[in-house]
């Protein structure tokens, strides 16, 4: 293998389709960037979901003397009982993915929503005995609310039963879309790299028919005539793939830790070494697809 | 050498047959030209032998390996012991006439030193010594198909196969290209040559086989042109 004379022809070729050549770094670049970025977001959500979900709670809120005389059909009996609050903390207790429970009071909660809510109005109007009493139930694991639910929201003294993780759901539904949107762009702009790389192969080796026809009657193997195609397109695929990594790099950069990270301080936002691993992937694929393009292309518009 | 067992070739969406049962066999160094009108089947016989096409009944054999049966990642090593050389010379305008000769070392894998050494000596051999750094469109056309020859000629091959070599050259020109083939010959190579050029071959007497309409109609030792066009 005469790797001088490889590396000549590559060069020639790659100059040869100045123009194709860009093409392809470009939707390349643009493809990567999208495939790097919704891994990274996935990772974002995933980290937040980690972040969020260990800090909510199962609430079971408790019937009080209000629920009862506004005839809510879950504290018709009244309002909950001493015998009940501790009947239902000691079960509580019990469940194996029940991490901890807090019991919060109605006159607690009220000096926490004062705190919340600070000199607005609605707070002036409301008093102590509005607000419930209730238990919060810290899971193991917080996707098991259902066994809870099932368990406490038709107990007597119950009002209701809330997870609050329902009200995240709905955050990370849409951060999943957006996700997706990015995934199915990715799609179609490797569509249009793939073609791009098998439109050029095809242009160069219409270019070069002369060569390669020489090359065969001297008996070199169809991988040595082969070799330069696909070499050039995994050239132009690195090429593409590292300006991809830059555009991930510079996002993480300039985007997040100069103005996301800064603004929005409740989120916990991926480290560089997220970024980081994303990008020897990057890199493969950015050099592995265009290969492969070229070989299939190569079978197609090369006879050897 | 070459062995032809009721070769018959039909080409996809064509009724008529390109080469219809032809047998015959050439010895280790004959100088054999093919002749015959243009759609006889002599470009297919060629290709059968250089094993651009397969033979779709019968079989060909080439320095003793069966063509038909041989993979197709073999072919390049059957190839490497084949010289070819065209009417059009098919040699590459964009590099030198050294670096013509020097790429059909360069792309089977030859080591450098090796090709620094026999491409000037096969030049000298073919008549063009010391023309090593001129373009191919500097030549004239005798000269241009020296080059193709010595291209053909530099991996030393077993067979050369030449089709219609002399036919974009004036006749002077091509009796110098029949001698340099004559004088390649001598040296053990066996030469196929296809050509339409009536002259050459009834000075050269060789042994002549014609084609016609994919039949073979004559095989004749130190025979003749023999027919009129």
């Amino acid at each position: 293998m005469r790797a001088h004379f490889v590396l000549s022809e590559i060069g020639v070729g790659l100059r040869r389709n100045v123009t194709m050549t860009f093409a392809v770094i470009v939707s390349v670049a643009l493809s990567l960037a999208l495939l790097g970025g919704s891994l990274l977001a996935n990772r974002q959500v995933n980290s937040m979901k980690d972040y969020w979900y260990d800090k909510v709670e199962v609430s079971i809120f408790l019937c009080n003397e209000n629920d009862a005389e506004s005839d809510d059909p879950h504290c018709s009996r009244g309002a909950v009982t001493d015998e009940q609050k501790e009947q239902i903390q000691a079960e509580l207790e019990d469940y194996d993915i029940v991490d901890k429970v807090y019991y919060e009071s109605a006159q607690e909660a009220f000096e926490h929503y004062q705190e919340q809510q600070g000199d607005s109005p609605i707070a002036a109007v409301v008093t102590p005995d509005q607000m419930q009493d209730s238990f919060r139930v810290k899971l193991t694991d917080p996707t098991k609310y259902d066994v809870i639910s099932s368990a406490f929201s038709a107990r007597e003294g119950v009002q209701s039963v809330q997870d609050q993780r329902d009200l995240l759901t709905n955050l990370f539904n849409l951060l999943n879309g957006v996700n997706w949107a990015a995934i199915g762009l990715m799609l179609l702009m490797l569509v249009v790299a793939l073609l791009l790389i098998v439109n050029t192969v095809r242009v160069s080796a219409f270019s070069r028919r002369r060569e390669t026809g020489i090359m065969r009657l001297v008996g070199a193997s169809s991988f040595y005539i082969q070799l330069p195609f696909i070499l050039e397109a995994a050239i132009a695929g690195l090429m593409g793939a590292l300006l991809a990594c830059l555009l991930l790099v510079g996002v993480k950069y300039f985007a997040i830790n100069n103005f996301l990270a800064e603004r929005i301080p409740l989120i916990n936002f991926i480290g560089w070494d997220a970024v980081l691993s994303v990008l020897p992937f990057v890199l493969a694929v950015g050099a592995l697809m265009p290969s492969v393009a070229a070989f299939f292309a190569l079978r197609r518009y090369l006879k050897v | 050498m070459i062995r032809f067992d009721n070769v018959s070739k039909t080409y996809p969406r064509q009724s008529a047959p390109a080469l219809q049962n032809v047998s015959l066999e050439v010895e280790r160094g004959e100088f054999v030209f093919l002749v015959g009108s243009s759609g006889s089947g002599k470009s297919t016989f060629l290709r059968l032998i250089l094993r651009e096409e397969r033979a779709s009944t019968g079989s060909v054999h080439v320095l003793g390996k069966d063509l038909g049966r041989l993979s197709n990642w073999k072919v390049p090593q059957v190839r490497r012991q084949l010289g070819t050389v065209f009417q059009d010379f098919r040699l590459l305008p964009n590099k030198t006439v050294g670096e013509n000769v020097a790429f059909a070392l360069e792309v089977i894998g030859k080591p450098r030193g090796q090709i620094r050494k026999t491409v000037p000596e096969v030049l000298d051999l073919v008549g063009l010594g010391g023309k090593d750094d001129r373009m191919p469109g500097e030549l004239s056309g005798g000269e241009q198909q020296r080059v193709a020859i010595a291209r053909a000629f530099v991996n030393r091959p077993m067979l050369l196969i030449a089709d219609e070599p002399t036919g974009n050259l004036d006749p002077q020109t091509s009796v110098g290209i029949m001698k340099l083939l004559d004088r390649i010959n001598r040296t053990g190579t066996t030469v196929v040559m296809a050509t339409h050029d009536a002259q050459i071959v009834d000075q050269m007497r060789k042994r002549v086989i014609e084609l016609e309409r994919g039949r073979l109609v004559r095989d004749q030792t130190r025979g003749v042109y023999g027919y009129q066009h």
